[in-house]
């Protein structure tokens, strides 16, 4: 299991997949809007998305899980 | 003299250069390592051409050269001093000649006022020396006083080929830049087999103090090199900006245009504030062309650092990255800009502050990590740059932001704006919702849209670009694609300079 994390706090704007996607190393998967920007979030790693973590609008801290991959 | 004399003193010179023994040279070629003296003809232009305690130790038989190569050749041109562990003597380790060769080449360095390199590839103290090599007045800890003393007075850099251990961990700390080969080098003051022991932590060597990791996450390591060769040649190349010493100007280099196929600058900057873009293709669009060298590049990547040249001369630019992050600024990066920031002051590299900066983080978790001590220190390291320095906002500077980016109460020699800049406490969206929070709480629907779209107008125009143009707060508005030869003019003027910021000892430092 791999996991995609917040790389800043801040509010969950957009989310560009779903379960099943499958995404490639680089791709943006989230938009998180913070200190009135737009942060793409990458994936780290490839792989098939199991779970998306959060929803648009919620408040998500540095770090913290939004996309849970699988091979 | 009996030609057997001279013989003699020829097959020792040449059993000393060959390091040691056959297995430990099998062994360097098996981790993709170079021999010491192969290393030091990559780096030198013609080879070391002078070399002192050859014969270090050399009554013990088995230690050549005890340990380390010391002496001085040529980067560019320019003379430069150097000290280079040998790995395959006893791992590269210190014993008392180690490290008395290694603080005379310190003392060379600083007298003739040259750039000192330390290739460094050793497990640390011999501890069956200790004694002689560690606590004394000329002991280990010598070698990093006379680092912290020539901070700022000589270029310092350091070449991490394999490990740097313990205290042995403190030599690249002190260097202005450290260069790491992947896989190879590794820094960390307790080994993973000591962490274990100690603490009870189970974790790798590359965990613990890989070159990745501390190019990436710690911030020890600048450049992240796949090979010693490229990484000898990098360090060749970052001199090739700096002068010998404090007291000198950088050299300048033969004069190029920008690179031909970089954007316009109108054409790379957004008008949208909130939108990301690529601060890269920017200074792609103004230095000379192939000329940027970027310091730090895997670490806090909210902030670009680098060295490049505008007309053949050497600059320092901070830019700030709204692709990472959003070009916020952290506890990382401010770190990274105020230890860029003394790099070039203390050599006399101007510096250019190309801005687009939201303000520095906000929020529980950086408050905890102490991102007010860590911005002072990038605010403080700014104020006392007295090189020429020119700060461009580029598309916005917002709050401590504006301060942190050479602002004008910082006393650059001028403060610039590309015509679609903002500059103000807060953005628009912000700034409505602070001052007339509970009035729009107040309205609802059509009403309330209204009212927030009608104060952030006004809020524009209070703000607008020419209105600070007009109350003296920003020096000149320039067309972008003049940009590049508005900073060429402008730093030709600037360097005369001289300032002296302050008589005291030192400030007390924000740390």
């Amino acid at each position: 299991m791999k996991t995609i994390a917040a790389t800043m706090s801040g509010t969950v704007l957009q989310v560009l997949v779903q379960p099943g996607d499958r995404v490639e190393s680089g791709q943006d998967v989230v938009i998180l809007e913070s200190m009135k920007m737009e942060v793409p979030v990458q994936a780290t790693v490839g792989g098939t998305v199991k779970e998306v973590k959060v929803e648009v609008g919620a408040f998500v801290g540095d770090g913290d899980p939004l996309i849970e991959l699988e091979d | 003299m009996e030609e057997k004399t001279q013989k003699i003193l020829q097959e020792r010179m040449e059993q000393v250069k060959k390091g040691g023994s056959p297995k430990y040279h099998e062994r360097l070629k098996e981790q993709n390592k170079l021999f010491v003296r192969r290393r030091l003809e990559l780096l030198f232009d013609d080879g070391i051409e002078l070399e002192d305690g050859l014969f270090a130790n050399v009554m013990a038989g088995d230690l050549p050269a005890d340990g380390v190569v010391t002496g001085i050749g040529k980067i560019g041109g320019q003379t430069v001093c150097v000290m280079a562990n040998d790995s395959t003597v006893k791992a590269g380790s210190w014993g008392a000649r180690t490290v008395e060769k290694i603080i005379r080449i310190q003392e060379t360095a600083e007298r003739l006022r040259v750039p000192l390199v330390y290739l460094v590839d050793s497990a640390g103290a011999r501890i069956t020396d200790q004694i002689e090599m560690f606590p004394g007045r000329r002991g280990a800890g010598r070698i990093f006083y006379n680092q912290v003393k020539l901070s700022g007075v000589i270029p310092q850099v350091c070449i991490l080929f394999g490990p740097s251990a313990a205290g042995g961990a403190y030599i690249p700390a002190f260097c202005d830049i450290v260069i790491m080969v992947d896989k190879n080098a590794s820094m960390y003051l307790g080994s993973p087999r000591m962490a274990e022991m100690v603490i009870g932590e189970k974790v790798s060597l590359e965990e613990m103090g890989g070159a990745r990791m501390h190019c990436t996450i710690s911030g020890c390591g600048d450049y992240l090199a796949s090979s010693e060769e490229e990484a000898i040649a990098t360090a060749r190349r970052y001199l090739s900006y700096f002068p010998a010493n404090y007291q000198l100007k950088p050299p300048r280099a033969e004069a190029k245009g920008p690179n031909p196929s970089a954007r316009p600058l109108a054409e790379i900057v957004p008008d949208n504030q909130n939108i990301p873009f690529d601060m890269m293709e920017v200074i792609d669009s103004l230095v000379d062309e192939g000329s940027f060298f970027e310091i730090k590049k895997l670490f806090a990547g909210e902030l670009i650092t680098g060295l490049a040249r505008l007309d053949g001369h050497p600059i320092g630019i901070i830019a700030n990255q709204s692709k990472v992050k959003g070009g916020v600024l952290f506890v990382d990066s401010a770190d990274k800009a105020a230890r860029f920031i003394t790099l070039c002051d203390a050599f006399n590299i101007p510096l250019l502050f190309l801005a687009d900066v939201p303000g520095f983080m906000i929020g529980t978790h950086v408050e905890r990590a102490g991102i007010i001590r860590h911005g002072a220190k990038m605010i403080a390291a700014m104020s006392e740059a007295t090189v020429p320095k020119i700060s461009v906002v580029i598309r916005k500077a917002y709050g401590a932001g504006l301060y942190a980016m050479a602002g004008p109460a910082f006393e650059p020699d001028c403060c610039l704006a590309l015509p679609t800049a903002q500059i103000a406490v807060m953005g628009p969206e912000a700034a409505v919702n602070a001052v007339y929070g509970n009035k729009i709480a107040s309205l609802e629907g059509k009403e309330k849209i209204e009212f927030v779209q009608q104060k952030r107008k006004e809020y524009q125009e209070d703000i607008d670009i020419y209105r600070l143009a007009s109350e003296l707060i920003i020096d000149g508005i320039i067309q972008p694609n003049e940009l590049r030869d508005e900073l060429i003019t402008r730093f030709a003027h600037y360097s005369s300079k001289q300032m002296t910021f302050s008589q005291r000892k030192h400030p007390v430092y924000p740390v």
